[in-house]
């Protein structure tokens, strides 16, 4: 409860304090949010206003792949923005393929919120050599590049795992390996947070009454550190984003059976000498649209959060 | 001395400085006027954010966006220096103005050696070569007392104590042997040791050199063993200038009068330090007529009213409407 | 300063061994390392014969040292996928993502510190708004988009330059090099604009972000009062103080774009490390991986050296042990 009361409080400042901003940057911030909404509600809705179900093989003919774009000559307004190889819809194929791509996204930094968020109470709270081994696995973590950690961690489940049954859960080791790549910030950030609230007096007073110390720390720390752990979530679901387009781009994320942006863009980067430029095009500028878009939208709020920087 | 018969080095007319903001324009200097002579030491006191040291940046054209002077000239030796484009500008500072910050820890910049730094200034301003340059600068430093010179000269700044390192930046201001020096808080941020040694070797030197300074401060006992004159600026406008010993001894402004009060003095017959009520109002809610008027003891309607000016008074000049018409009518009132 | 070092290159060293741990146990929790060895048909006790042969059964301490003995010689084993000794694919491959990294790293760090000072310097002019624009696009487009629509444009409209590909190397010892020869250049333009942007558009902030905190320091402010000229000023005090800074995070993203070539090499097919660690990750070649990762992580140390070593070139405080600093 106290935790929804300080998230509004968060909201509510935020949409103050954006009156300190430019009608120029907060028209950005407008369209970026619109462009975000757009993709979110497309890619939830997917299944009902699709124009196709590019993974209901009885709809599709090979007849129809290729198909350019409607504005283009031998277009079809049945594929708006052309069919690819196997004659699917793109516009679907990137409404289905967005889906894939926010759900990772979404659930990756979950993930992380989690992880992170326990190991910097952890680490705050009880300091001393739970807080330096936290710590310097942090600092050796974060000097590699996300992407090499989030590979390194594909690639033992792969060894691990047998082939046929590793399609079946790239899925949850992608949402694992981009996951565990993204904790170091929240752990960092909350750590700190605890260690200047774990001094004050009521949280003193309060472990004199005898309130637990996990009580104590979820009750009274964590809405402290809510407002920065959203920006950080916010720019991470871009890097998460990101992440996985590039892993499942590379090949070793989501597989053809589901394909997520990075996915279509693979797959469309071989038509690209060809001269199907949309079936690589389309979801790439997809991608880097909604990548754009709430990376403004994280820059915003840390803007607007950020007293000092006013 | 001041003497009316030569011109003055320095002279600063009706200078507004103003600041443009998001919420409008803030009038940091209003009509501020004063002078410098040649080789003399003007004080300006005043608490922090009465403008002593908006005014001294303005002279040599570093006020900081959003300031901006919109009112007013400044001459040195009789010409125009507040339009000058900033390439002109630039070869008067350094070269005819030269300047000492508060906090000589962050004067200098700690990856240069602090011979670099002065062989780049003299070489910025004199036509030298890197060798004369070099040797004008050790002496310089044995000048400001910098024992072995020659090999504290190739020595970075974070090897200087703080007292040391503003003997560097007095040598840095006097390295192109300017007419002016303006003084912002020298000894501020240095031990209070240290703090009288400073003020006698820049006094020594000036006299040495003829230079003239304006020396910001807000410590009235470096004013009244320094200064030939004094300026007290309150919230942004002059309160009174004059002679030293006439301001201290004799302060006509009733701001100044409690300034005075505030110093401890050996042997005087006051018994107790007097203090005055209230703060400086900030630049946004200066009040109407005489910025003083809400603190003062000896206020009156029109000093609610009408803002006032600077009044001759003796050799003093007052900005207070107790002393208009004669100059000493109303003395006795506030006493 | 000794100390420090001495200080630094235990850490190094403590880093490199935790890494050699990783791999090592990628090497021998991963998977039967005898499966990936033998046929089908082996029988257990051939199994356990090579098994001990091999000192699988010694404890593991012993075989962890024997590991990190092996690896300082250069000694991976063998590649499950391609049956050739580890070391030998790298060697192969270093060559052609060294010279990759290199240029990519000289673009990023000549053209992110030109921009960087221009818009540090003149934050309030509509050209250092448009590349701040264009940095923020820079950044949020995945290093993959830009390299594909590089290739659109560059390759498959203009069809000015290749799109995959080293083109014409020479051999200089082991050594193969692009540089000798125009289709070696011309292959390497895209490659390395691909891989150099994002670093370019982060040392651009970066070094803009310091600018304009420097500019606003006393001692740029005492410079302007001695009457210095503003290029002795942008120039010599500015500048040299925004390195620190830089350095320390440049380095960090050389570091970066060694392990961001294995995108970069994907998308143009360059025949480096990047491009044969990938494949060995769909593979779960795991002597190649492991032999990767610890030749990343050397990479890394070394670069992190380099940079500490620098700081003392650069910043004299440090120079001096108990020296007082200047803050």
């Amino acid at each position: 409860m106290q935790i929804t009361v300080r998230f509004l409080d968060t909201f509510r400042r935020a949409a103050d304090s954006d009156i300190y901003f430019s009608f120029r940057s907060s028209r950005l911030v407008m369209v970026a949010t619109c462009v975000t909404a757009v993709y979110f509600l497309a890619a939830i809705f997917a299944p009902l206003i699709a124009p196709q179900n590019p993974f209901d093989l009885a709809s599709l003919q090979l007849l129809d792949a290729f198909t350019p774009p409607v504005w283009m000559e031998g277009g079809d307004w049945r594929f708006p923005l052309g069919a690819d190889d196997q004659g699917r819809d793109v516009l679907s194929t990137i409404m289905y393929g967005s889906r894939i791509s926010l759900a990772v996204g979404f659930l990756a930094v979950l993930l992380a919120m989690l992880i992170g968020i326990a190991a910097g109470l952890v680490s705050g709270y009880f300091g001393g050599t739970v807080d330096a081994v936290i710590m310097r696995i942090a600092d050796v973590q974060l000097s590699f590049p996300a992407i090499l950690i989030a590979l390194l961690i594909d690639g033992v489940t792969r060894g691990v795992v047998p082939k046929e049954e590793h399609d079946k859960i790239a899925f949850f080791v992608l949402i694992l390996a981009i996951g565990l790549s993204l904790w170091v910030q929240y752990a960092r950030t909350v750590r700190g947070s605890v260690m200047v609230e774990k001094n004050k007096e009521y949280v003193q007073a309060a472990r004199v009454i005898g309130i637990p110390p996990a009580l104590i720390l979820v009750r009274h720390v964590l809405p402290n550190v809510m407002g920065p752990v959203l920006v950080i979530s916010t720019i991470n679901l871009a890097i998460a984003i990101i992440t996985e387009a590039t892993l499942s781009f590379l090949g070793v994320g989501a597989p053809p059976t589901t394909p997520s942006l990075g996915t279509l863009i693979r797959v469309g980067n071989n038509f690209i000498f060809s001269g199907e430029w949309w079936i690589c095009i389309f979801p790439g500028f997809v991608l880097a649209t909604l990548v754009l878009a709430v990376n403004l939208l994280g820059d915003w709020l840390r803007d607007a959060l950020n007293p000092k920087l006013r | 001395m001041s003497s009316p018969s030569r011109q003055p080095l320095l002279e600063v007319r009706n200078l507004r400085v103003e600041f443009f903001g998001r919420r409008g324009r803030l009038l940091a200097l209003d009509d501020v006027s004063f002078h410098i002579d040649p080789g003399e030491v003007l004080g300006v006191v005043g608490e922090s954010g009465a403008g002593k040291s908006l005014t001294g940046a303005s002279i040599i054209g570093l006020l900081e966006p959003p300031g901006r002077i919109s009112g007013g000239e400044i001459l040195l030796e009789g010409k125009r220096i507040d339009n000058l484009p900033y390439e002109e500008l630039r070869r008067i500072r350094g070269r005819q103005i030269g300047a000492i910050f508060q906090d000589p820890l962050t004067s200098l910049n700690p990856l240069y050696r602090v011979g670099e730094q002065i062989v780049e200034t003299i070489r910025t301003h004199l036509p030298m070569s890197e060798q004369q340059a070099r040797k004008r600068g050790i002496e310089l430093l044995q000048e400001v007392g910098i024992p072995s010179a020659a090999e504290r000269f190739d020595h970075y700044p974070h090897q200087f104590s703080g007292g040391m390192r503003q003997r560097v930046v007095i040598a840095l201001a006097l390295c192109a042997e300017p007419k002016l020096i303006i003084a912002d808080e020298p000894t501020t941020a240095l031990d209070v040791s240290i703090q009288a040694q400073i003020i006698t070797l820049l006094k020594r030197l000036c006299r040495d050199h003829g230079t003239a300074v304006m020396l910001v401060t807000h410590d009235m006992g470096v004013i009244a063993e320094t200064a030939d004159r004094v300026a007290v600026m309150y919230a942004g406008r002059i309160a009174e200038i004059g002679p030293v010993q006439d301001v201290v001894k004799r302060a006509r402004h009733p701001y100044t009068h409690g300034l005075m009060g505030a110093i401890p003095e050996m042997g005087a017959d006051i018994d107790k330090l007097t203090q005055i009520e209230g703060a400086m109002p900030r630049l946004n809610s200066i009040p109407p007529g005489c910025a003083f008027n809400p603190r003062c003891p000896s206020a009156f309607d029109r000093c609610r009213e009408e803002k006032p000016y600077l009044l001759p008074v003796e050799r003093s000049q007052v900005a207070c409407w107790l002393y208009d018409e004669t100059g000493a009518r109303r003395e006795a009132a506030h006493g | 300063m000794i100390a420090f070092i001495l200080r630094r290159l235990a850490q190094a060293v403590l880093v490199m061994l935790t890494v050699a741990f990783i791999a090592f146990a990628m090497f021998n929790f991963v998977g039967d390392p005898i499966n990936n060895m033998v046929g089908q048909d082996t029988s257990l006790q051939d199994r356990e014969a090579l098994r001990q042969s091999l000192g699988l059964n010694d404890p593991l301490v012993l075989r962890f040292g024997r590991f990190v003995a092996n690896a300082a010689q250069g000694e991976f084993g063998v590649s499950f996928r391609l049956a050739e000794p580890v070391s030998r694919l790298i060697l192969n491959a270093l060559p052609a993502t060294m010279e990759l990294a290199i240029v990519a790293a000289l673009l990023a760090v000549i053209f992110g510190v030109m921009l960087g000072v221009y818009t540090g310097l003149y934050p309030n002019r509509w050209l250092s708004r448009f590349f701040l624009t264009i940095s923020l696009i820079g950044v949020s487009l995945p290093t993959f988009l830009i390299g594909i629509l590089l290739i659109l444009v560059f390759a498959v409209l203009l069809g000015l330059l290749p799109s995959f590909g080293r083109g014409e190397v020479v051999r200089i010892g082991w050594w193969s090099t692009g540089f000798l020869t125009w289709s070696g250049i011309k292959a390497l333009i895209l490659p390395s604009i691909t891989l150099g942007l994002f670093q370019m558009t982060l040392i651009m902030r970066l070094v803009r972000s310091e600018m304009l905190e420097v500019m606003r320091t006393d001692y740029i402010k005492f410079a302007r009062a001695r009457g210095l000229t503003n290029r002795a000023i942008n120039f010599g005090h500015a500048l040299k103080n925004t390195l620190v800074p830089v350095i320390t995070i440049t380095g960090l993203q050389l570091g970066a774009i060694i392990a961001f070539a294995i995108i970069t090499e994907t998308v143009f097919q360059w025949p480096g490390m990047g491009l044969l660690f990938i494949q060995s990750v769909q593979f779960a070649d795991i002597p190649v991986m492991a032999a990767y990762l610890i030749l990343v992580a050397v990479i890394f140390v070394v670069i992190n050296l380099i940079v500490d070593l620098l700081y003392f070139a650069v910043d004299p405080r440090l120079r001096i042990d108990g020296g007082r600093s200047g803050h």
